[in-house]
């Protein structure tokens, strides 16, 4: 089980540095510091931080969590990186996080969480939250094949991966929002798409963060089962919001998951044994 | 509950909690790592602020005004805090302290160190536990003494300078100075200044007096191999790591590695400097692309090792004369625990050189760990950090699962004084050097053992 090993050695990491890359962080932080954490979100492919800004970012900083959301370079208002791997996404956020002033909980969705995953085993976060995680693998180009063939074959030579407004909003979602948040999904890299399903595991979580997996039963993109795969990695169960789409934080009722994610929270989970 | 001591002060008790000397890049990461694994931390430190030798405010800090990074970013970092990507690849100092103190701040480990306080007395008591006895730094106020399940040894080893006895120095007229007290180039402007040793801080003030004394002369034992600090237009280290990624073994890296050095930096024997009487990687590697730069501008005089000292000269090996006004000691600095028994760590001659494990674990002390005395040919805080998770980890097992922890203690017991690098030298420079790759990837194997994984 090599993969559930810690790793100290990373030598081809230590000598080949990352290169930085201009990234865009938004941010809602509450007027009375509360010694709550900070929250990072992390968003999925074709999406930036814009997608946390619309709703999430206000609401936790309402109920006394500092917010930030990150743009993966390439991504929103980040620097453009058509070349970008995921090890350059997951580098983005481990700087996001170490950035903040304090221990943060990453909070990663759709192809997002992956990155969470991995960043997971390059700093200790409080607490880690995957929503509708697409932890990659065959099954999930699987599933997007059969649901929105026209928009993923084309992604299997190389274009952007398209994903359509019925995958992503359920039908409650005004149509003048569902267009206008379809008309700002820009697109992950060409070899950032390719290790979704070939990459390599991510290495265990430092810090032994405790994990929450959430998501719906009716994600056209994260099918239950692989919701239900993904908690069962951090010996949990998902926590399911029926009737939703894949983008649960634009989604009409994103008030529904944000607040079960900060109840949790609040609760302070405690950190697994081991 | 508390019990007392054989002279009858009172011991607090303070139960399963460890006990960390130093809030330095060690300590910190330490206290940062037992905390993460559930352990009450008590971490005691003499100044009142963090980031010990390399906080300036700190009358043991050796850092001078130009002290920049040895080894680049990512091998200096903490593996799991990585220094924001837009700094150079080479930070400065001061960048250096306010990483320490984010660190701090980012993990909320300052409520854990008692600022101010120091340490007097560390003595092993039955049950593998440990009396620590502090007082107010400079000794105002009385001692205390509690009793922890653990200790961290994080006190550092670069504050105690060490000064070679040279015939006649007594007498001579001059100034002398050991490097720990340099701080700044105006001590050398407009003076004759004789650098004495070819450390990486002897190599920094050489090129300082070379740019503000009126004459300068760098004094060393032997040659050394001066490597740029940059080839091929990448942080050396990062190029030097490429081929240990590739499992390239040391006599081929050693030939590489001269080489890359005869086509960039050349033939250092034109200049006057003595030829190199070993192979990298035997000695500390030194990172300076300026010296053989001002050596060739005819402002740095190399010269021989000191033989004595006149009462206005300096008398060579090679039986030349100069006239420094200024005699800088770059001779570097000796681990010191004056307030633990030597025989605690190994050293039972009283040599000061303690003898252990992994550098860091002695025999018969399963609850006690030296951390970040290393001399590493890279960075040496991200080797701290797994050496305090090493330890995190034994000490949970203790309470899990004993035996692991038993076979642990023997591995100690039969490793110790273990080598993790090229043959050296014979130096006290020498006495903790490890080379990166194959301390961590001995610290690793020990990991997974101790996991059995």
């Amino acid at each position: 089980m090599t993969a559930e090993r810690v790793r100290v050695v990373r030598a081809w990491e230590w000598a080949r540095p990352e290169r930085p890359a201009r990234r865009e962080l938004l941010s809602a932080v509450p007027e009375l510091e509360q010694a709550k954490p900070p929250l990072l979100f992390v968003p999925g492919f074709g999406h930036g931080a814009w997608a946390f800004a619309e709703h999430w970012l206000g609401h936790a900083a309402s109920r006394g969590f500092p917010a930030y959301a990150v743009s993966l370079r390439g991504h929103g208002g980040s620097e453009p990186a058509p070349d970008a791997t995921l090890r350059a996404y997951t580098h983005d956020v481990v700087q996001a996080a170490a950035g903040l002033p304090r221990q943060a909980v990453l909070v990663g969705h759709g192809a997002g969480a992956r990155v969470v995953t991995h960043a997971l085993a390059r700093y200790p976060a409080r607490a880690a939250v995957l929503v509708a995680p697409v932890l990659g693998g065959w099954a999930t180009f699987g599933t997007a094949l059969r649901r929105n063939p026209v928009g993923t074959l084309p992604a299997v030579f190389g274009a952007g991966l398209r994903l359509n407004r019925r995958q992503l909003f359920s039908r409650d979602l005004a149509d003048a929002d569902a267009r206008r948040y379809v008309s700002q999904l820009g697109r992950a890299s060409r070899r950032a798409q390719w290790q979704l399903l070939t990459g390599r595991e991510p290495e265990p979580a430092v810090g032994r963060p405790p994990v929450l997996v959430l998501g719906s039963p009716d994600d056209r993109v994260v099918p239950a089962s692989a919701l239900t795969r993904a908690a069962r990695r951090y010996a949990s169960a998902p926590l399911l919001f029926p009737g939703m789409g894949h983008d649960l934080m634009l989604d009409a009722r994103w008030r529904e998951p944000i607040d079960a994610i900060l109840d949790w929270l609040d609760k302070d989970p405690a950190r697994p044994l081991g | 509950m508390s019990s007392s001591t054989d002279l009858g002060r009172p011991v607090s008790d303070r139960g399963d909690t460890v006990c960390v000397i130093g809030a330095g890049a060690s300590g910190l990461t330490a206290v940062k790592n037992l905390r993460e694994h559930g352990f009450g931390v008590d971490c005691y430190e003499r100044e009142t602020g963090v980031g010990g030798a390399w906080n300036w405010r700190h009358d043991r800090s050796p850092v001078y005004a130009s002290t920049h990074l040895i080894s680049s970013r990512p091998f200096t970092q903490f593996p799991d805090f990585p220094m924001p990507d837009d700094w150079p690849d080479y930070p400065h100092h001061a960048q250096l302290l306010s990483y320490f103190e984010r660190y701090a701040d980012h993990f909320d480990l300052r409520q854990h160190i008692w600022f101010g306080t120091e340490v007097v007395r560390v003595e092993p008591v039955e049950g593998d536990r440990w009396d620590v006895t502090t007082r107010s730094t400079g000794g105002y106020g009385p001692e205390r003494t509690s009793r922890y399940a653990a200790v961290v040894l994080a006190n550092g080893h670069n504050w105690s300078p060490k000064l070679p006895r040279y015939e006649g120095l007594e007498q001579f007229r001059g100034e002398v100075m050991h490097a720990s007290s340099y701080k700044d180039p105006a001590q050398l402007r407009g003076k004759r200044v004789l650098v004495v040793g070819a450390g990486n801080t002897g190599c920094d003030i050489a090129v300082e007096a070379a740019q503000q004394a009126s004459h300068c002369w760098h004094s060393t034992r032997r040659g050394y191999w001066y490597a740029p600090k940059y080839v091929f237009g990448r942080p050396a280290d990062q190029v030097n790591d490429t081929l240990l990624a590739l499992r390239v073994p040391l006599r081929v890296r050693q030939w590489l590695y001269h080489w890359t050095l005869r086509l960039t930096v050349g033939d250092l024997t034109r200049f006057g400097l003595p030829k190199p009487d070993h192979r990298v990687y035997e000695t500390h590697p030194i990172a300076n692309s300026q010296l053989v730069y001002y050596v060739g501008h005819g402002e740095i005089t190399p010269v021989s090792d000191v033989a004595r000292f006149h009462d206005r000269t300096v008398e060579l090996t090679d039986g030349r004369q100069i006239d420094p006004e200024l005699v800088v000691f770059a001779t570097g600095y000796l681990p010191r625990f004056e307030f633990l028994e030597g025989r605690v760590l190994g050293d039972e001659e009283g040599s000061g050189r303690p003898r252990l494990w992994l550098n860091a674990f002695a025999a018969g002390h399963p609850t006690l760990a030296v951390v970040g005395l290393v001399q590493p040919d890279s960075g040496i805080f991200a080797i701290s950090h797994w050496q305090s998770v090493l330890f995190a980890r034994l000490l949970t097992l203790r309470t899990s699962r004993p035996e692991r922890a038993a076979t642990f203690g023997r591995k100690v017991a039969a490793g110790l004084g273990e080598r993790y690098s090229a043959k050296v030298k014979d130096s006290t420079r020498h006495w903790f050097e490890v080379g990166h790759a194959d301390y961590l990837r001995a610290l690793q194997r020990a990991l997974y053992d101790l996991e059995g994984k």
